[in-house]
């Protein structure tokens, strides 16, 4: 099943001298049960493209499906509607509310969806222990260590169950260790059968942790290419 | 979604108390500038407020305000009191005076003279003697803090005497009036000593003050006695509101005032709209998130104005708080007697502060609106 797919998709941004061209006709598929690493040089479009297919930003053309709906066709406030059903976020500046605790971030989605934030933490609370986060449940983001706020982030992504995840350079910010531990974590993820999750990064020692990598550069999808060996992991640079 | 917005509050505390103090000082300025004004205003209209027992004021055609005497001639006292549905009607002298003490200072004084039978228009409240002070052939009755003002420093006991245009009097009461706009201190007498007093002149009598007879509408007696003697008549309040507004409109102290009063209004707004401002903008890239999330503009709009709501109220409340203990403070000043925190002002400053805050979040949740939650993406 496709989770997501992008097909001919062209973004202009308005620049100082007319409108700057940064995906030129970018096509991707992103199927369920697996983890797709979009790979590419620094400025090459990826974020622009992982924006445009988990319908933050809407496409100068090009077709954007996600679970099978058109983005085209929906207004705006559907493709909130579809961003807060459908979609978990994780983004490389974690971006915790930093008065809020663990938990609590957690459980945001929950709480845009109209729960009561005591009652959507508690049911955060299992979702933080997966990832090994239970003794700090009542921290506030600036006594967690970073990886401990991306894991916190990544709880705050699935708690709401969504089919697409999408992850903007999540290791970026991480050390070898912290990101290996994010990226162990992200695969158990994507192992779910009705969930896709998306990871962009320009960091090659994730590829590892990839079922299909896809690659990108100016503006245009090049096209896959076979992910090294499943379990060489975090790749060289872990010693744990 | 709200429950987080007051938790986004409460956790920065810092912006939390700059905002909570930046509305409080604008509340305390806007509140206190208002409040003396208004208290100013108040005061031109005290003469005739303080005189409760009269329902309407009879006075020249050509009287625009309470400070400003044509006088009438005796006659019209018959005639007004000729006119049906008048209870009773009597004289009342309004005018100035050279007070001279006995070590020979001299004082301006605001004369007025009440009508020997019944005494209205007289005071109320004694600080020394009692309405019978006024009984007493050429006994002068002042108010507290023109006393102050003439015998600076001393508890001024009655029996003291003086000279009003060059003729004995004595000092027989001391009162507490409201102070007036203009402020002399006040002299009361019996109607007869104080013309006596005058010199010669062909008319006098300054106001018949009129009370109407039980069942008898104040307005409509006014609009008969006007009918029949060709003279102004107007209610009491009629007449307080017409002072207010000779000073509002003839007088620069509203225009000078009024700058002062915008000028807190607009420092207020300066100070609230920007504060709050800088808050949402900082707070820029978590809504950003949360609306990548999923928070509809609708759950922002609803946040951000929490938000405001918590903030406003609170520093309302402060600014409030500070600005009558201002003048409880103050209140012992005799420039400042009488001003208090009226209560249209604490209802106004709300209203003005509600209208800042809300123009405010109008002003910073476009920000909001327009962020594209894109942002969250970029480093
Ligand atoms: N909002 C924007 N306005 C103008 N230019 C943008 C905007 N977002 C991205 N760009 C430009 O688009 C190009 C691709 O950016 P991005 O998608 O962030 O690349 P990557 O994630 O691969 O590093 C860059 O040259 C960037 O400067
Ligand atoms: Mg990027």
């Amino acid at each position: 099943m496709i989770a997501a797919s992008a097909r001919d998709v062209v973004m202009e941004f308005a620049g100082g001298d007319g409108p700057v061209r940064v995906l030129h006709g970018a096509s991707l598929e992103v199927p369920a049960g697996g983890l797709t690493l979009l790979v590419g040089p620094s400025g090459c479009g990826k974020t622009t493209l992982l924006s445009v297919l988990s319908g933050t930003l809407a496409a100068t053309a090009g077709e954007v499906e996600v679970m099978g709906e058109r983005l085209s066709a929906l207004d705006d406030a559907a493709r909130v509607r579809l961003r807060r059903r459908r979609i978990g976020f994780i983004f490389q500046q974690y971006n915790l509310l930093p008065s809020l605790t663990a938990a609590e971030n957690a459980a945001i989605p929950l709480v845009t969806a109209g729960m009561k934030l005591s009652e959507a933490s508690r049911r955060a609370v299992p979702v933080l222990q997966r990832l090994g986060l239970g003794a700090h449940l009542d921290r506030l983001p600036r006594q967690l260590s970073g990886g401990q706020q991306q894991r916190v982030a990544i709880a705050r992504a699935l708690v709401h169950e969504p089919s697409l995840v999408v992850c903007d350079e999540p290791t970026a910010a991480l050390d070898a260790k912290a990101g290996h531990t994010v990226m162990e974590l992200l695969r158990s993820v994507a192992a779910a059968p009705d969930r896709a999750v998306l990871i962009v990064t320009h960091d090659s020692r994730i590829h590892g942790f990839a079922d299909r990598i896809v690659e990108m550069e100016d503006g245009r999808v090049l096209g896959e290419r076979p992910p090294p060996s499943r379990n060489d992991g975090y790749q060289g640079a872990v010693h744990d | 979604m709200i429950e987080i917005a007051l938790r986004m509050l409460s956790g920065d505390r810092t912006k939390y108390l700059g905002l909570v103090s930046g509305i409080a000082f604008a509340t305390l300025l806007i509140a206190q500038q208002a409040s003396i004004f208004v208290s100013l205003m108040m005061r031109t209209a005290n003469q005739v407020l303080d005189v409760r027992e009269a329902d309407l004021w009879v006075m020249d055609p050509r009287v625009r305000y309470v400070d400003e005497v044509e006088p009438l001639r005796d006659v019209d006292l018959a005639r007004i009191r000729g006119v049906e549905g008048v209870e009773w009607a009597v004289p009342f002298y309004k005018g100035t005076a050279i007070l001279r003490t006995r070590e020979g200072l001299i004082n301006q004084v605001s004369l007025v003279g009440v009508d020997d039978a019944t005494l209205a228009g007289a005071p109320r409240k004694w600080v020394k003697g009692d309405l019978s002070a006024l009984r007493r052939p050429n006994g002068i009755v002042l108010d507290l803090q023109g006393a102050q003002f003439i015998w600076p420093g001393e508890d001024v006991p009655l029996g003291r005497s003086a000279e009003i245009n060059d003729v004995r009097v004595e000092l027989t009461g001391i009162a507490d009036v409201s102070p007036p706009f203009i402020t002399f201190p006040i002299a009361y007498m019996r109607y007869s000593d104080a013309v006596r007093l005058l010199p010669p002149q062909r008319n006098v009598m300054s106001y018949v003050i009129v009370k109407a007879a039980a069942g008898t509408d104040p307005a409509e007696l006014g609009a008969r006695i006007a009918a029949r003697t060709g003279l102004q008549a107007l209610t009491w309040d009629a007449f307080a509101w017409r002072s207010v507004e000779y000073v509002l409109t003839r007088t620069g102290i509203p225009v000078n005032f009024g700058i002062t009063v915008l000028l807190g209004i607009l420092v207020g707004a300066a100070v609230t709209a920007q504060t709050f401002y800088l808050f949402v903008f900082e707070n820029l890239r978590q809504f950003g998130a949360l609306k990548a999330i999923g928070a509809t503009n609708g759950q922002i709009l609803a946040m951000v104005l929490a938000q405001a709501a918590v903030v406003g109220a609170l520093g309302y409340g402060i600014g409030i708080g500070l600005c009558a203990l201002f003048f409880e403070v103050t209140g012992g000043a005799a420039a400042l007697e009488g001003f208090r925190l009226v209560p249209q002002v604490v209802g106004a400053t709300g209203g003005v502060i509600a209208l800042i805050l809300v123009l405010s979040c109008l002003f910073s949740i476009r920000r909001v609106f327009v962020v594209d939650p894109a942002i969250v993406f970029r480093g």
